[in-house]
């Protein structure tokens, strides 16, 4: 098991105080606090290294170019992908959709066509398909939840035919922290011909991760919400899918070459390779340094130890929080069937009260839809306060937390 | 010239169906736009000094010792900044 005291020492924030209480972090599924490791390879990077990528003949941007490099290998090694080729450096979870979007869908989704995705995605994998079908005219098809936030796998399956070209999942729910079984979904859509793209926001920084062993064809996940700094995220795509498609934007580093006809008045442009045909302009060199070093902390945790890590801690929150009669809490019983997000509401309050209150005694937890409308629709919430740990929290930590919720009763 | 902008850091509008709206007040002057606050909205309730249950004009909301304020169903921006400016100018 992990020593969670132990791993705190590395995360500075930690010693803070709010409202002259300890800093009781609960919101790491918004984003997840950053190890001293990582604030020092920033540092050192734009101390020491910090140039611009690629194509240059001196050392600091060999220096950078190699380092950056590197980020894209130590990233695909933590998720088993084939190597750099697969493993493109975006923005974030949402760029990474985006992308899927704009450089698979937008080329090869027409009238007629299906998309599936589930009613328990964040909106970033919903929204794009909803844009992009206004454009293309495909049809939507969302698959209902069970009464426990978990998805209804036979009613999943029956959404996806031969109409169906790519089906839409989270692998963990930001709302509610269900885990699906995105292997037997992308082996459903690989069954019909269709595509798999995952949503590994709250996934990738919670759970060991093999692409290959899941089968999915996309993965997208953020860096921010694994110890790494914001502004940074990573889209894999199956090589084979990545070499067909189209560039997402264009601009410097995607290219080859552009050379100007003078007969037809036009350029002719040659594609980079892979990753950098979907990485137009200046990339973000440090963010990618920053995820390197997240990426090799949670390496050296262990993610089997991660997981086994939350859950033990999940497990304990539930069973406290349980102990309060006016607290509706949302998501399955089963521990085993869920990370460590925890939503609930205080009977009376709304969620916001309820943020605020915790507030007040330094515990920082998230208030709203979590960008998760319809599934609050289905839920017939109005809003819920969630509270999602990682590595760092604590036993005392939630008995704490515990502490309060009673006094708001 | 004193305005609401010296007293407020951020207002936010919550995500929700609640169309709720925060008001932070800044650091260096929340105890003074709390006592404001205090002098003329009207105290429901008060738990340790630390959250009080306050009704202005018929608009309910809860003021918390950390400097934030949470208002319930306003009309608009317009009425939030006219009960900012009552309360505190």
């Amino acid at each position: 098991m992990l020593n969670p005291y132990r791993i705190r020492e590395d995360f500075p924030i930690l010693k803070r105080k709010i409202n002259n209480y300890p800093l009781i972090y609960f919101d790491n599924a918004a984003t997840s606090q950053k190890p001293k490791q990582v604030i020092e390879a920033i540092k050192n990077f734009y101390e020491n290294h910090n140039a611009n990528v690629h194509r240059a003949v001196h050392t600091l941007s060999q220096e950078a170019s190699e380092l950056y490099e590197k980020a894209h290998e130590e990233v695909a090694k933590f998720i088993n992908a084939n190597g750099i080729e697969e493993t493109i450096f975006v923005r974030g979870t949402t760029e990474a959709i985006n992308l899927v979007a704009y450089a698979w869908g937008l080329y090869n989704l027409k009238k007629g066509d299906e998309v599936v995705v589930s009613l328990m995605e964040h909106h970033s994998n919903i929204v794009p398909w909803e844009i992009l079908s206004k454009i293309n005219g495909f049809n939507i098809k969302y698959t209902e939840i069970n009464e426990d936030g978990t998805l209804n796998y036979e009613a999943f399956e029956g959404l996806i035919s031969k109409r169906t070209k790519i089906v839409c999942v989270s692998h963990v729910s930001n709302f509610s922290g269900v885990i699906n079984d995105v292997k037997r979904i992308a082996k459903a859509a690989h069954e019909h011909g269709a595509l798999a793209l995952v949503d590994g926001a709250q996934s990738v920084p919670h759970l060991p991760i093999n692409v290959k062993d899941l089968g999915v064809d996309f993965l997208a996940f953020s860096g921010h919400k694994m110890l790494g700094p914001t502004g940074i995220g990573v889209l894999y795509g199956k090589q084979e899918i990545l070499k067909e498609m189209e560039p997402f934007q264009g601009g410097g580093e995607m290219i080859r070459e552009v050379i100007f006809n003078e007969k037809t008045r036009h350029c002719s442009i040659t594609w980079n390779d892979l990753p950098w045909k979907f990485e137009a302009g200046t990339p973000n060199v440090c963010g990618g340094v920053g995820l390197m070093e997240a990426v090799k902390y949670l390496r050296r945790m262990g993610m089997e130890d991660v997981k086994a890590q939350e859950c033990s801690l999940t497990e304990y929150a539930l069973q406290r929080m349980r102990e309060r009669e006016n607290l509706a809490i949302y998501g399955p019983d089963d521990v085993s069937l869920k990370c460590g997000i925890i939503p609930f509401n205080v009977e009376g309050l709304s969620s916001h009260d309820v943020a605020l209150f915790l507030d007040n005694y330094g515990i920082m937890v998230r208030s709203g839809f979590h960008c998760a409308q319809p599934l609050h629709e289905i839920f017939k919430l109005k809003s819920s306060a969630r509270a999602s740990f990682y590595i760092y929290n604590t036993r005392e930590e939630i008995d704490r937390f515990i502490e309060v919720l009673k006094e708001i009763e | 010239m004193v305005a609401v902008e010296d007293y407020v850091a951020r207002i936010e509008g919550t995500c929700g169906e609640e169309k709720d709206v925060i008001v932070i007040f800044k650091y260096d002057k929340k105890d003074e736009a709390i006592a404001k606050i205090l002098k003329k909205a009207e105290v429901k309730k008060s738990i340790s000094s630390i959250i009080f249950e306050l009704a202005y004009n018929n608009v309910s909301f809860r003021l918390y010792g950390t400097g934030k304020a949470i208002f319930r169903s306003l009309k608009d921006k317009n009425e939030l900044q006219k009960i900012l400016g009552d309360l505190l100018l």
